[in-house]
């Protein structure tokens, strides 16, 4: 099953630990999905240049408008600076030793699984993913995006009977030109940040996902992404756009193999509600964040962007667990009346993993709403953060928002920080943010054993209430392994 | 010329007027330098993401008056708190006025800075705590640092506490069209003592002025601070207020600040912990009109363990006035069993008004309890109209409710006079008149 890609450990008896147990077991945890796939991959020579983004252009066939928008990208890129308004401390990437593209080579044309490279499948396989397996029992279509190149697509034939096109963006660009054209870099400009001009300018593969009018996909649509060459970036770009009355539930999953050195994964995502729609982005992000002194892992710098046009909602939900830094902030452009904005999130941080996190809500149109969940876990010498943004511009009559940033914090070496910023700019405008950083409370635990409840597991039940609300948002295939995950992961953080 | 040159210029004839020789000259050279190079923040500077001090610094002050200007103690004397026979330390555009004001060295030292600098037996103080808490980054203060000539200077001795508050009263007169002025106040309160004191910085005419302030406070052990700001000046006038407080253990400091008036308001409110045991408070009150603007940017750094501190900014905002509140609370790895409380609750009343809050929470010690809250909205509709229903005008319904919510800033106001005072000043800005207290 997908959902065992960020389980670990899952067949240990958590009640059975004590507390001790459970800080060393976390802190000595090697991450188990770091293996290496000897795939035959096609891995462009390393730096960044004009010739190149040409190169990838012409590999993936592309049209040449698409090529024009890379360079133009391309370009703005070379103007800009990389931020460093993060309290994050990390090695700058040099973006010059990168290698742009890694495809494992193909076969021409594959028709079924078989034709897969047999050592991709035994890929999936060591992390549990049979694709046939997922084509029987889960119903969950999947786009399989092994460093950047989308390598198979299942339930195509279902999806598109109700006219959806789910495909790699490769694909949406040859065959839906028009509707990629139209929507990419609207959200998300090629200009909009460093980060996000780096991607435009050299993505190499991603997701396209596009329903019809009126339609509520049947199914869980998912992407898995695994970070696999040496020495690669990951740039996916996902474009999703939901027309009017349409309604569609999207699965992200991440992992990578464990390397000494920082792999990075810069991607953007694009998500369109039209007019009454309804898009629901859940994200599980289990990069390799590093060894217990820090060494290696991903540099996860994410731009997700969604805007909704009248009464449509976007709502993101994301359990972050790896990444050595995480740096994203998925937002919401609430441009219609009536839309719904809506962030949910669980970041969990261990030994020197960084998480800069949160959601920029921009109301713009009148009656919307905003929700922010946000609850950040911290151990051992870990730094988490929230950053946030809520704006209410003049125009948005009786915008409503409610914000609330929790932190628990096991450790004395590690950081809790919340950064919210908030902006009205309309009298009718109703905002709440609220924000606590604490550790479990005595008195709690007291509470819990004085009705017969031993410490160990009153620490679980307390957990699982603190990051319930999340789990609970999560679609149901996920959740069941994910509140598995985050239970060990959470026992070991308090205490 | 602009005025940043202006100022580095002009230092030169401030150096005639000076002891050179003095150890706290080489602050000012060093202030100096840093302002050259820091100049004045601008908004893509974090602290100062909202405000923007263009408007103001775009225009030439004079640095010092030309001539003395005298005025008389009927012209004032409404600013001072009415039946209180207190100390108070009367500035004249930024000169010290001995007949306005009272001061005494009997036990303790409540006097001006000048004289405290010019006098060998205070030289031990000054060199143990100026410029001692001033953060080297805040190129305002260093602007303030290196002009250094004027200001409150209070000195309260072990297990000593004067009889009444203290009142520091800033005058600018209008002789010159426009002013700049950069006093400098100076407070240290040994093992035991107690204080309270009260500032306002007042124009008497509608011409430019500019206050770029600093006040350092110094509390050692177990002594008490009670510091009231209050803020109702002309819409004429600016204030930059720079407060830096060192607490030592068992110290109890508390800052009210009443933002009412003024065009542009900057409060850095910076609280250092220096040991355990300490409370702090901060509480500020702003009510604004027509286009003014108000920024309160504080500071609370836990670095000790079992301390607490307590916030609670409350702000009503009508026309095209501004609010911006950004709260930070530091605690660092070793302040376990902190408890630091952070409130900023909003109430826009017009189209025009905006408001900008960043409650920041920085947390680097597991054991600690830390919270903030924020609202944004508008006054109960519900409420209004159960007032209305029962006979009170919308305007006193409103200026009720107003009250009420702003009742946790006055409550702790531990003057009785002042805490009359604000309320009336309230009642005035609401357009009211309560026949009642609250």
């Amino acid at each position: 099953m997908i959902y065992c890609i960020f389980a670990y450990n899952l067949d240990v008896d958590i009640m059975a630990y004590t507390e001790e147990e459970l800080k060393k077991n976390l802190e000595t945890q090697e991450y188990e999905y770091g293996f290496y796939t000897d795939i035959d991959a096609e891995t462009f020579p390393v730096g960044l240049n004009e010739k190149i983004i040409r190169k990838i252009s012409e590999k993936k066939k592309e049209p040449k408008w698409m090529t024009e928008w890379r360079l133009e990208s391309y370009e703005a890129w070379k103007e800009m600076e990389e931020p460093d308004w993060s309290s994050l401390k990390y090695e700058k990437p040099n973006f010059q030793n990168i290698s742009y593209y890694s495809a494992p080579k193909q076969k021409p044309n594959l028709k079924s699984l078989d034709e897969v490279d047999p050592e991709l499948l035994k890929t999936f396989n060591k992390l549990g993913i049979s694709i046939d397996e997922q084509k029987r029992l889960s119903g969950v279509a999947m786009d399989v995006v092994v460093d950047s190149v989308s390598v198979a697509t299942s339930f195509k034939d279902t999806l598109s009977e109700k006219g959806i096109i789910f495909c790699s963006i490769s694909d949406a660009i040859k065959d839906h030109p028009e509707l990629v054209r139209k929507y990419i870099g609207t959200v998300v400009p090629q200009k909009d940040n460093y980060y996000a001009a780096l991607n435009s300018a050299v993505f190499s593969d991603g997701s396209f996902c596009y329903i019809p009018k009126g339609v509520k996909c049947p199914m869980e649509l998912s992407t898995y992404f695994r970070i696999n060459q040496a020495g690669t970036g990951q740039f996916e770009r996902t474009l999703l756009i939901a027309d009017k009355e349409s309604y569609v539930s999207y699965l992200e999953g991440c992992t990578a193999p464990s390397r000494d050195e920082n792999q990075l994964h810069a991607a953007v995502v694009e998500l369109i509600a039209l007019d009454d729609a309804e898009i629901k982005y859940s994200t599980v992000q289990n990069w390799y964040p590093g060894d217990k002194k820090g060494r290696g892992g991903v540099y996860n710098f994410v731009t997700k962007r969604g805007i909704c046009h009248d009464r449509a909602k976007i709502s993101w939900t994301q359990v972050e667990t790896g990444s050595a830094v995480t740096w994203k902030y998925p937002s919401c452009i609430l441009k219609g009346n009536d839309s719904i904005g809506e962030f949910y999130s669980i970041a969990v941080t261990n030994n020197f993993q960084q998480a800069d996190t949160g959601t920029k809500m921009i109301h713009l149109g009148k009656n919307t709403k905003s929700t922010i969940i946000s609850k950040g876990i911290c151990a051992g010498k870990s730094q988490g953060s929230y950053r946030g943004l809520v704006k209410i511009s003049p125009r948005a009559d009786n915008a409503r928002n409610f914000s609330q940033c929790d932190s628990l914090l096991m450790g004395n070496n590690c950081g809790a920080h919340t950064y919210p910023y908030i902006e009205a700019q309309n009298k009718t405008a109703q905002i709440e943010h609220e924000a606590t950083t604490s550790k479990i409370g005595e008195d709690q635990i007291f509470y819990c054993n004085q009705r017969g409840i031993d410490t160990e597991k009153a620490i679980a039940l307390i957990v699982n209430g603190f990051s319930a609300e999340i789990l609970n948002k999560l679609p149901m295939e996920f959740a069941v392994e994910a509140k598995k995950l985050l239970e060990i992961s959470l026992e070991g953080s308090v205490g | 010329m602009d005025f940043k040159e202006k100022l580095l210029d002009s230092h030169l004839a401030f150096e005639q007027d000076v002891d050179l020789l003095h150890p706290i000259h080489d602050y000012r050279k060093k202030a100096l330098k840093r302002f050259e190079s820091d100049g004045f923040p601008t908004k893509s500077d974090e602290l100062w993401k909202y405000t923007s001090l263009a408007s103001i610094i775009q225009k030439d002050y004079h640095l010092s008056p030309t001539s003395e200007s005298n005025i008389e103690l009927k012209d004032v004397k409404k600013y001072f708190l009415n039946d209180i026979d207190s100390f108070k330390l009367v500035f004249v555009d930024g000169i010290f006025s001995p007949f306005l004001s009272k001061t005494t060295h009997d036990g303790m030292d409540i006097c001006v800075l000048s004289a405290a600098i010019s006098k060998s037996k205070y030289k031990k103080t000054i060199k143990k705590y100026f410029n001692k808490v001033v953060p080297e980054n805040e190129s305002l203060s260093s602007l303030n640092t290196s002009y250094t000539r004027e200001g409150a200077y209070i000195f309260i001795p072990k297990n000593m506490e004067p009889e009444d508050p203290i009142q520091i009263l800033h005058f600018s007169t209008g002789a010159q069209k426009s002013i700049w002025l950069q006093p400098r106040n100076l407070i240290v309160m040994e093992a035991n003592s107690n204080v309270q004191i009260i500032e306002r910085h007042q124009s008497l005419s509608d011409h430019k002025v500019v206050t770029n302030s600093v006040t350092e406070i110094y509390a050692d052990s177990n002594s008490h601070v009670d510091y009231y700001k209050i803020q109702n000046d002309l819409l004429t006038s600016s204030l930059i207020d720079n407060t830096f407080i060192s607490q030592e253990k068992d110290s109890n400091v508390s800052v009210h600040t009443f933002s009412l008036g003024g065009q542009l308001t900057r409060n850095n409110l910076r609280f250092y912990h220096k040991g355990s045991n300490i409370s702090s408070t901060l509480k500020g009150l702003t009510i604004l009109e027509a286009k003014q603007h108000v920024d309160h940017n504080t500071l609370v750094h836990h670095a000790k363990p079992n301390c607490e501190s307590h916030q609670d900014y409350k702000g009503i905002f009508s026309d095209s006035s501004v609010g911006v509140f950004n709260g930070r609370i530091i605690v660092e790895r070793e302040a376990q069993k902190t408890n630091a409380f952070q409130q900023n609750n909003n109430i826009l009343t017009t189209d025009k008004s905006k408001i900008n809050t960043k409650p920041q929470l920085e947390i680097f010690a597991d054991d600690v309890k830390c919270s903030h809250g924020c609202t944004i909205g508008q006054l109960d509709k519900q409420a209004l109209f159960y007032l209305n229903s029962r006979g009170i005008p919308e305007k006193e319904a409103r200026a009720l409710l107003t009250y009420g919510f702003a009742n946790n800033v006055l409550e702790s106001v531990k003057i009785p006079n002042l805490n009359k005072r604000i309320k009336k000043l309230i009642a005035y800005k609401l357009g009211v008149n309560l026949g009642f207290d609250l």
